[in-house]
């Protein structure tokens, strides 16, 4: 009994088999002609600098977007995330140009940044410019890792590059605003913009400045820069922001 | 997770029992019903007893407040309105005790009475009947009379179910009566609002146009203190009920943030004043700082244990992520209660037993990273989540019969204030315009 069910499911297997091994066979012979691939999406992409004229020494904002791309790049900039916003400081004027690369071609984008000259350095025109002015063109934010208020080494060249600012210009009483991106709590966030400030100031009291020309102060996630939420924009929101006066 | 859930509350339950008064502990009986049958309870709506014509929406309100009331109390088991027998009661003569006291209804308690306005007066007529003993039913008989507006119609509801939730939920007084404070940026600047504690009656109470935060009320309600951007500077700032202005508080220089009340007036908050920013305490007028932390991390967000007024909760990043800590309140004794992820806004329990607080307990890439409402008992260090898979939750904050905890939640899509039962059952949203965060529930 056993035995002729077991031969009885054998010869079905086999059959089912040869169906489907003749059924193989024949499509082998005459096989259907192959779909058409689906057209793959045109890539499409903005570039944009805002502001796009600026004085030599101050920066500007590139903003790009881009859709269906895999490989995007900037020249002078490199390969870039699809979407995205970056600070530069050109010291000429310059043409941004963003190549957008993916399955479905490639799309380009352009933008035009215009830098003036810095006014030429007869000691007339240098007395013109406030000290305000030139604290606008030459002293740099410090921007922070996510919940951290130590100084990243990539941020050393700016803090002494404002360290030397001040010690030129011993009159410029200034405040430095501790700023978080928008995740974490609320008072927490103002105690962490608070720890940034002072960090910041203290490394500028290291570098020679005088205390008593520095006062701090914290927006936590109060008074964002930017409003997105992304690592670019957070990245924007976590910083020690130089403000003229006190 | 659920029956994790409710052993662990059995656990402080048999713990609460065996180490204290019950009356203190009656949250864990009336939040979660556990071991303890809740009070089967009827509330009839009231009826008329004059032939005012104000009378219909006066008993809406009355009505819907008191059932709103009882429902959210969290200790009793209201029966259904759809079980009532046909003949409402509006006096005692009225009261049919077998219609009340058998099945549909099947009540212990039924709640009764008769609302009247005349004269531009409303009287309203309330008892409280123990249905099952018809020999001595009456608990409660209550008779108010106030002008005949709906404002003050829903405040005689209020004291009337608080009178009852009294008596029947082991002689913890009611928070039906209870404010909540908190910041809203309907103004168009971050002011401070307050409002009852269901929601109703939200009013703007600050026009500083400036960033105003962490509303704290104080423990007899008449003061408020929090912090705002005032000539430069983010300072300790005091509102007074009494005046019904902003009073003079002293500053204190750098970023002052978080007050937190102690049962006896005094404030700790974050200062950095010295530097970094650190815990400090001064008395209530402001005087005698005190600094009680001095690490260079940030310090932040006390919370005074309600009971004792001895020890003291807060958050600090000395370690990185911020952590939960406690310390006696002169700064000695620091125990680190929180050992992983992103934990912040801690609030001290009215028994002193449990910290609320918000945590994001698996921070780091890659992990499903939420903040929800924790609950944790100091002494075992215990915890249980109380909100779950609902958007960014913060601002913990009990509510003074231990058996409520405000919060703040972005679940809707926006920051709005919800309250729960402190089991995280009954999550009742109670704003809906601009953003509000930052509740602060008053202590009585």
């Amino acid at each position: 009994m056993k035995h002729a069910t077991m031969s009885r499911w054998l010869t079905l297997t086999f059959a089912l088999a040869t169906i489907m091994f003749l059924g193989a066979c024949k499509k082998k012979v005459a096989p259907p002609p192959p779909p058409p691939p689906p057209p793959a999406a045109q890539p499409t992409a903005s570039l944009s600098a805002n502001p796009n004229t600026i004085n030599q020494g101050q920066s500007t904002t590139l903003t790009w977007q881009t859709t269906n791309a895999t490989d995007i790049s900037i020249d002078g900039i490199g390969p870039v995330d699809p979407s995205g916003s970056r600070q530069v400081t050109p010291t000429d004027s310059t043409t941004y140009h963003l190549v957008a690369k993916g399955a479905g071609g490639t799309q380009e984008a352009t933008a035009r940044v215009t830098v003036n000259p810095a006014p030429a350095p007869p000691p007339a025109t240098v007395q013109n410019v406030t000290e305000e002015e030139l604290f606008a063109q030459n002293v740099k934010d410090i921007f922070f890792d996510y919940d951290k208020y130590d100084i990243r080494a990539d941020q050393q060249a700016a803090l002494q590059a404002d360290a030397q600012f001040f010690q030129q210009h011993p009159n410029i009483r200034f405040t430095i605003e501790g700023h978080c991106d928008e995740r974490g709590s609320t008072e927490y966030n103002l105690a962490l913009g608070t720890n940034r400030a002072d960090t910041v100031k203290n490394a500028l009291i290291q570098a020679g400045v005088s205390g008593d020309r520095i006062k701090t102060f914290s927006y936590g996630k109060e008074k964002p820069f930017c409003t997105e939420s992304n690592e670019s924009c957070w990245q924007q929101n976590r910083r020690g922001h130089f403000v003229y006066g006190q | 997770m659920k029956r994790f859930f409710y052993c662990f509350l059995r656990l402080i339950l048999s713990a609460s029992i065996l180490s204290a008064s019950l009356a203190a502990q009656d949250w864990v009986r009336g939040g979660t019903g556990l071991g303890v049958e809740r009070v089967r309870l009827a509330a009839s709506d009231f009826k008329s007893s004059t032939g005012d014509p104000q009378n219909t929406a006066l008993l809406k309100t009355f009505n819907d407040v008191l059932w709103n009331d009882l429902d959210n109390a969290g200790i009793f088991d209201l029966v259904s309105k759809s079980f009532y027998p046909l003949q409402e009661p509006g006096q005692p003569s009225e009261v049919n005790f077998t219609a009340w006291n058998t099945a549909p209804p099947n009540a212990s308690m039924l709640a009764f009475g008769n609302l009247g306005a005349a004269g531009g007066k409303v009287t309203v007529q309330g008892w409280l009947y123990d249905v099952k003993n018809q020999a001595s039913p009456q608990v409660l008989g209550k008779q108010y009379t106030d002008n005949a507006t709906n404002d003050a119609v829903r405040v005689i509801a209020h004291r009337f179910a608080d009178e009852i939730i009294f008596r029947l939920g082991g002689g913890v007084p009611g928070i039906a009566e209870t404010k909540i404070y908190f910041i809203s940026e309907r103004s168009g600047h971050k002011e401070v609002w307050m409002m009852d504690y269901d929601g109703a009656n939200q009013q703007q109470l600050t026009h500083l146009g400036s960033i105003s935060l962490s509303p704290r009320i104080s423990p007899d309600s008449s003061r408020l203190a929090f912090s705002s951007i005032n000539k430069g500077g983010w300072e300790i700032m005091m509102y007074s009920f009494d005046l019904n202005r902003m009073v003079a508080f002293p500053r204190f220089g750098g970023v002052n943030l978080s007050p937190s009340w102690s049962p006896d007036g005094k404030l700790a908050f974050s200062s950095s004043r010295n530097g970094y920013p650190n815990i400090f305490v001064v008395d209530a007028s402001g005087g005698n700082p005190q600094r009680l932390t001095s690490d260079k991390g940030p310090d932040v967000s006390p919370s005074w244990n309600r009971k004792t007024g001895s020890q003291i909760a807060f958050v600090s990043g000395r370690t990185g992520l911020p952590q939960i800590y406690t310390m006696e309140a002169d700064g000695t004794n620091l125990q680190r209660v929180t050992d992983q992820g992103y934990a912040v806004s801690p609030n001290w329990s009215p028994n002193g037993q449990f910290l609320t607080f918000s945590w994001m307990r698996k921070y780091g890439p890659g992990e499903p990273g939420s903040n929800d409402i924790y609950l944790m008992d100091i002494a075992s260090k215990q915890w249980v989540q109380l909100t779950h898979d609902a958007g960014r939750n913060d601002f913990p904050c009990w509510s003074a019969d231990g058996r409520h905890i405000v919060f703040q939640s972005h679940r809707s899509g926006s920051d709005q204030i919800w309250t729960m039962l402190a089991d995280g059952t009954n999550v009742t949203q109670l704003t809906f315009s601009g953003s509000n965060t930052q509740p602060s529930w008053s202590w009585k």
